[in-house]
């Protein structure tokens, strides 16, 4: 069985790996890609923190646009050559979106709930203020320049997609990692009952915080991959609250909390948002279709696609082999106890 | 000092609008225990409403207001009826998700019928200017309009909350709701009107936010990070909360308009609401999240 799983992740892997070159060697097919990757490791790295510790943060597009300055403006002030280079600068803008993380953590991280939910949004908006208004460090809504990359057709999304699925692979690695360790027991304790989880010895605070470092991390080093992508990086498109949604649809398709959802969910919403954006340009109707598609899946699998694959997975096994062993399924993930929904208020 | 009391002055009248707008989204939280994202989208979709009664059928602005409200009354509760009652998993977050999904349906449609130009709502008492005694500034009649208007519907919304049995019903809820309907309340029936008044006063509050302002569909995005800061700053569920909120965070973008720089109006807001988060994460006037993550 753990031969034939590894032998299915191997498989998938290769398959995304030759993917651009092989399968679909096509510019518009490729940076639909690109950008599906770079989706998908934001929301890996997202629920590292929101999926795990259920403190859902609209808010992460806040190092998604420090990673993004963070590069830009030290390839800029280095005056790195496009090419390879700068991938080399991708730990920097990580380095530089977990060290923010610290600070807006510990004071975000004092509330729960709703009002975590607001203030990570206001995050979004001071940043994305102060972006546009510091001109003399980020130079404002005229923008701020990548380098040029010196590869040309045909080629030239390959370097994004491959620095792009290395940085995914480490993510999904970290995450499942943290998911299968007494740090990742912790987080899900948190998300189930956290005066219960701190009553029991979970030193809450710094697991939350260490978690929202962490995710932030992956988030900045994404928003770097994307900064050196399109080539231009805007206020408005790096500290983008549109952003932050997407990455919390992406993870509720898939699956909140559980390692492969987020991808599935990545692998579902962007390459959509970008047929649709292609398909019906800006005048509404991609909004109205993507917005009513969206609204269509969320009350339809309200639980995300992954949980309610694997319940309809376990009660097939359990109508085939009424038998199986029932201590093997008590220790999967069962739903936690705080998405039910509850009654009372008191 | 005059640039000050300037301020103070337009905070005060204007903050009542977004008072509204904040009343409504504050009361849905109390009662359904959802963020309603798309009340951003709602205000535009009033601002919208009342400047395609004025265009098209030359409708005076506050006249409008009595299609406008009941529309979006209705389709307020339409919108509970329809998605918000069915979420009975993890309510929170599928209903920021939900709402946001609506917005965005609602968003592309505005796109569609209105285009994404700026717009601003036109009438004699948005053009016309009135010179304020001892301050010598000159300021159009819509903002006293709008403030007399304001005053009367929060006077309505209170005495709706707070003298009739619907608003006996409405605390109840909003309180425990699982006590509610053991004492024989139909919550679900509060929930959808709730949601109607909600939506409801966005259209109020857009009415006087398109006379005030130049807007397009994208306005939406900023109108919920006011709205949503200033419930949070009030206290979320707590309609006075949402009245000092909305007072507050007017005279300060005002004062700081006037007196400094504009660019750094919201910031220098959403500034203080971090810093007042860190002494009183509950928000002015809000109750203690108890054990509840």
């Amino acid at each position: 069985m753990k031969f034939l799983r590894i032998l299915g992740l191997l498989v998938i892997v290769a398959f995304v790996g030759i993917f651009p070159v092989g399968i679909a060697p096509n510019d518009a097919v490729n940076s639909v890609a690109v950008f599906t990757l770079i989706g998908a490791i934001t929301v890996v790295s997202w629920n590292i923190f929101s999926g795990y510790t259920g403190y859902i943060s609209l808010g992460h597009s806040v190092f998604y646009g420090f990673g993004a300055y963070a590069f830009a403006l030290a390839s800029q002030n280095w005056h790195i050559p496009g090419g390879w280079d700068p991938f080399l600068l991708l730990p920097l803008a990580g380095l530089v979106a977990g060290a923010v993380a610290l600070p807006l953590g510990w004071i975000a991280l004092r509330t729960r709930r709703h009002t975590f939910v607001v203030i990570t949004i206001a995050f979004v908006f001071i940043f994305q203020l102060l972006a546009t208004n510091l001109q003399g460090i980020t130079n404002g809504s005229g923008g701020v320049f990548m380098p040029l990359t010196p590869w040309t057709d045909g080629y030239t999304d390959l370097p994004f997609y491959y620095v792009a699925f290395a940085v995914l692979l480490v993510a999904i690695f970290v995450s499942w990692r943290i998911r299968h360790s007494k740090f990742g027991l912790g987080l899900l304790a948190i998300r189930d009952d956290e005066d219960r989880a701190l009553g029991l010895g979970v030193k809450t605070a710094a697991f939350k915080l260490t978690a929202y470092m962490i995710s932030a991390v992956f988030v900045g080093m994404a928003g770097a991959i994307f900064a050196y992508y399109v080539g231009i990086l805007y206020p408005q498109f790096s500290f983008d609250p549109v952003v932050d949604i997407t990455i919390a649809l992406m993870a509720f398709l898939g699956g909140l909390g559980t390692v492969a959802g987020p991808l599935i969910g990545a692998l579902f919403v962007i390459p959509l948002q970008q047929y649709l954006d292609l398909q019906f340009g800006g005048n509404g109707v991609n909004l109205m279709i993507y917005g009513a598609l969206f609204l269509a899946i969320i009350l339809v699998l309200p639980q995300g696609i992954v949980p309610s694959l694997q319940s309809r997975w376990r009660a097939w096994r359990a109508s085939r082999n009424t038998t199986l062993d029932s201590g093997k399924r008590a220790t999967n993930q069962e739903q936690p106890a705080f998405l039910i929904e509850r009654g009372g208020k008191g | 000092m005059t640039l000050i009391l300037e301020g103070v002055l337009l905070g005060i009248l204007t903050g009542g609008v977004y008072a509204l707008m904040a009343s409504g989204l504050t009361l849905i939280f109390g009662v359904l225990e959802i963020i309603n994202i798309a009340q951003g989208i709602l205000v535009v979709l009033g601002a919208y409403l009342s400047y395609w009664l004025a265009q098209r059928f030359h409708i005076d602005l506050f006249v409008g207001l009595l299609l406008t409200i009941p529309a979006m009354f209705l389709l307020g509760m339409a919108i509970e009826w329809a998605f918000i009652r069915r979420l009975s998993w993890n309510r929170v977050t599928l209903s920021i998700l939900v709402t946001f999904a609506i917005a965005i349906i609602i968003e592309g449609a505005l796109e569609f019928f209105f285009t994404t130009n700026l717009v601003q709502l036109q009438a004699w008492y948005v053009d016309k200017s009135i010179k304020v005694p001892f301050l010598d500034f000159y300021m159009p009649y819509i903002y006293i309009f709008a403030f007399v208007l304001s005053v009367v519907l929060l006077g309505s919304l209170y005495l709706l909350v707070y003298r009739t049995t619907f608003g006996r019903c409405l605390r109840a809820s909003m309180q425990n709701r699982t006590a509610a309907s053991l004492i024989g309340i139909n919550v679900p029936q509060v929930q959808m009107i709730t949601f109607g008044i909600g939506v409801a006063l966005a259209a109020a509050g857009g009415m006087v936010f398109g006379a005030t302002n130049a807007f397009n569909p994208a306005s939406s995005y900023d109108l919920i990070s006011r709205l949503l800061v200033i419930i949070v700053l009030g206290g979320m569920g707590s309609l006075g909360g949402a009245l000092i909120g909305s007072v507050v965070m007017i005279i300060i973008s005002d004062v700081v308009v006037l007196a400094w720089d504009p660019i750094w109006a919201s910031t220098v807001f959403f500034v203080i609401l971090v810093l007042l988060l860190l002494i009183r994460p509950q928000g002015l006037f809000g109750r203690l999240e108890g054990r509840k993550q």
